[in-house]
């Protein structure tokens, strides 16, 4: 049984070898060590755990707050991304790579420097709070910060995406007398629509388990303000080994959706490519 | 996207007389505008804000705010993390993707999703995993006691997390670039006579070299900026193991937002220097895929 195509190059088994040690020592056996602590858990001591009104508030949001973030970074990350592939303005280039900044920021200094801007009396908390609207230690502080955290994945899937649209076809449409609204709708949706939803996707999978730039703005109540990372952590702190794992080990699970869903989606999206440009 | 025929003819198009009538220049500067308030607000106030904060009492305080041996000790400790990890996951990017772009073989695309994994996993987890094995209530939490040797709570366990976190940035760029260049100057290095390590050094790294770059810039400020896993592995002791993110929480949380905000300034500026390189790198023609 061939695993391995024959080729001239050498050092196919040092790499291998190298590759699959490494993962395994650093990736692999470590999370296998999370699955048998949860396996190790009585069934209902896992359901008491992660159906726990504490760890079920917290899931509400974190997936409704992270929900919402990419729900918001697809608007804005469509329009930003067509500003700039469309347009030309001063200081373009620069708005181009500063989109990455998230990426680049360590988060725990996008935590403190977001909750400066929006705090009551932050640059953009003091013009918020007279309107009653209060951003830091609230869920709305929560969204601000995976919102940030998402922007990038939202702007960089769509781009490509947007340079694909045949401005010809949109040319076309409009002199056979096609609205706006129209040609948004038949021509440019259909071809961004796979990279729209890989944006969402992506945002949506990073939000969800974003821990450092939320714990400064969010106000870290049970129930309230707690997001399921943040609840690991603490009954890490608190020893409750198994407590932690079972969550942990629910978030992976969803990770692995949300994964999978990534897969499908631009599988699709390529798909739809192929047929589109028959 | 400065030269290059098509992207010329792209802006033609954009800017062909007759086009621009009111309306759709109305809706060009409505999409302009907001795009700019949006990131005014997300990205450029809280950037700005790092540096006003730092320098709200001067440069003097700005100064002194590394003058205390805690912040030093974190610098120190970053500097170490940073100065172990990103080298060993560079090594390791290099032989994963000489062994998956070279070759073909079983199983190679699921070996690729393994390697992206982390990405995957929320920062808590990827700390927690190394409690799991190695905290005192852990797998050999009580072997390692007894043969007194700590990980968690110590450097080997923010060494150990930040690797995971930062497994994947080298290889990811390298696989992909690798594939795309394919293998025939190796092949004919090879068949002249060169050695595996004179064909690696002489032909393939200099191919890849701004992939590199990439990866490894990459790799590094994540490694420099990690917050959430090491924190869960860390313990923050004050001078010991307090890494600079971890710093800047306890600085934040005692009110000492001068120092916070001082030490926050220098991974902002280390990131602004990322991106720096890496708008570099892609002037030389290498895109990300």
């Amino acid at each position: 049984m061939a695993i391995k195509q024959p080729s001239v190059l050498p050092g196919f088994g040092l790499t291998f070898g190298f590759t699959t040690f490494f993962l395994s020592a650093i990736v692999l056996l470590p999370l296998a060590a999370l699955v048998l602590m949860t396996a190790s858990m009585h069934w209902s001591d896992f359901v008491r755990v992660v159906l726990s009104p504490r760890a079920l508030g917290s899931y509400r949001l974190s997936f409704g707050a992270s929900f919402l973030a990419a729900t918001i970074n697809l608007v804005f990350g469509f329009i930003i991304a067509w500003t700039l592939v469309r347009y030309e303005f001063p200081g373009r280039k620069l708005i181009d790579a500063l989109i990455d900044m998230p990426f680049a920021l360590p988060t725990a200094v996008s935590g403190i420097a977001l909750t400066t801007v929006f705090a009551e009396n932050g640059w953009i908390g003091a013009y918020l709070h007279p309107l009653g609207i209060k951003v830091a230690y609230t869920w709305i502080g929560v969204t601000v910060a995976l919102t940030l955290i998402g922007l990038p994945f939202a702007v960089r899937s769509v781009q490509p995406a947007l340079l694909e649209v045949q401005r010809d076809l949109e040319d076309a449409a409009e002199t056979l007398g096609a609205g706006r609204v129209y040609v948004f709708r038949r021509i440019i949706l259909p071809t961004v629509l796979p990279a729209l939803l890989t944006g969402f996707t992506l945002a949506f999978a990073r939000a969800v388990g974003e821990y450092g730039s939320v714990i400064f703005i969010a106000g870290n109540l049970p129930m309230k303000t707690e997001i399921t990372p943040l609840l690991i952590v603490i009954r890490l702190e608190e020893f409750d080994y198994q407590g932690a794992a079972a969550l942990g080990f629910v978030m992976l699970v969803i990770s692995f959706v949300v994964l999978l869903t990534i897969n499908l989606l631009q599988t699709w999206g390529r798909r739809r490519l192929v047929v589109g440009g028959r | 996207m400065a030269a290059g025929a098509q992207s010329a003819s792209l802006e033609d198009i954009a800017t062909r007389p007759g086009r621009d009538t009111l309306r759709s220049s109305v809706v060009r500067w409505t999409f302009i505008t907001v795009s700019l308030l949006f990131l005014a607000a997300l990205l450029l106030a809280p950037l700005a804000t790092v540096f006003v904060t730092a320098l709200e009492k001067g440069w003097r305080a700005y100064i002194q705010s590394f003058a205390d041996p805690d912040t030093a000790a974190a610098i120190r400790l970053t500097l170490i993390t940073a100065l172990v990890v990103v080298p060993l996951n560079t090594v390791f990017g290099l032989a994963a993707s000489w062994s998956m772009a070279k070759f073909e073989f079983r199983g190679k695309s699921f070996l690729i999703t393994l390697v992206d994994l982390p990405l995957a996993i929320s920062p808590v987890i990827s700390g927690m995993i190394y409690v799991l094995l190695f905290g005192l209530h852990g797998w050999f939490g009580v072997w390692l006691q007894e043969h007194d040797i700590s990980i968690i709570f110590a450097l080997p366990g923010i060494i150990l997390a930040t690797m995971f976190v930062t497994f994947p940035y080298v290889a990811r760029e390298l696989i992909p670039l690798m594939q795309q260049l394919g293998n025939d100057e190796e092949e004919a290095a090879i068949t002249l006579g060169a050695g595996g390590w004179i064909t690696f050094f002489r032909v393939t790294l200099p191919k890849v070299r701004w992939g590199l770059v990439y990866g490894v810039i990459l790799c590094n400020a994540r490694a420099m900026g990690e917050f959430g896993a090491v924190s869960v592995v860390s313990g923050h002791i004050r001078g010991l193991t307090n890494t600079m993110p971890l710093h800047i929480e306890i600085l934040y949380n005692e009110y000492n937002f001068v120092g916070a905000f001082a030490v926050a300034s220098l991974l902002t500026l280390l990131a602004v220097v990322t991106l720096v390189v890496k708008t570099l790198v892609e002037r030389t023609g290498y895109r990300r895929r």
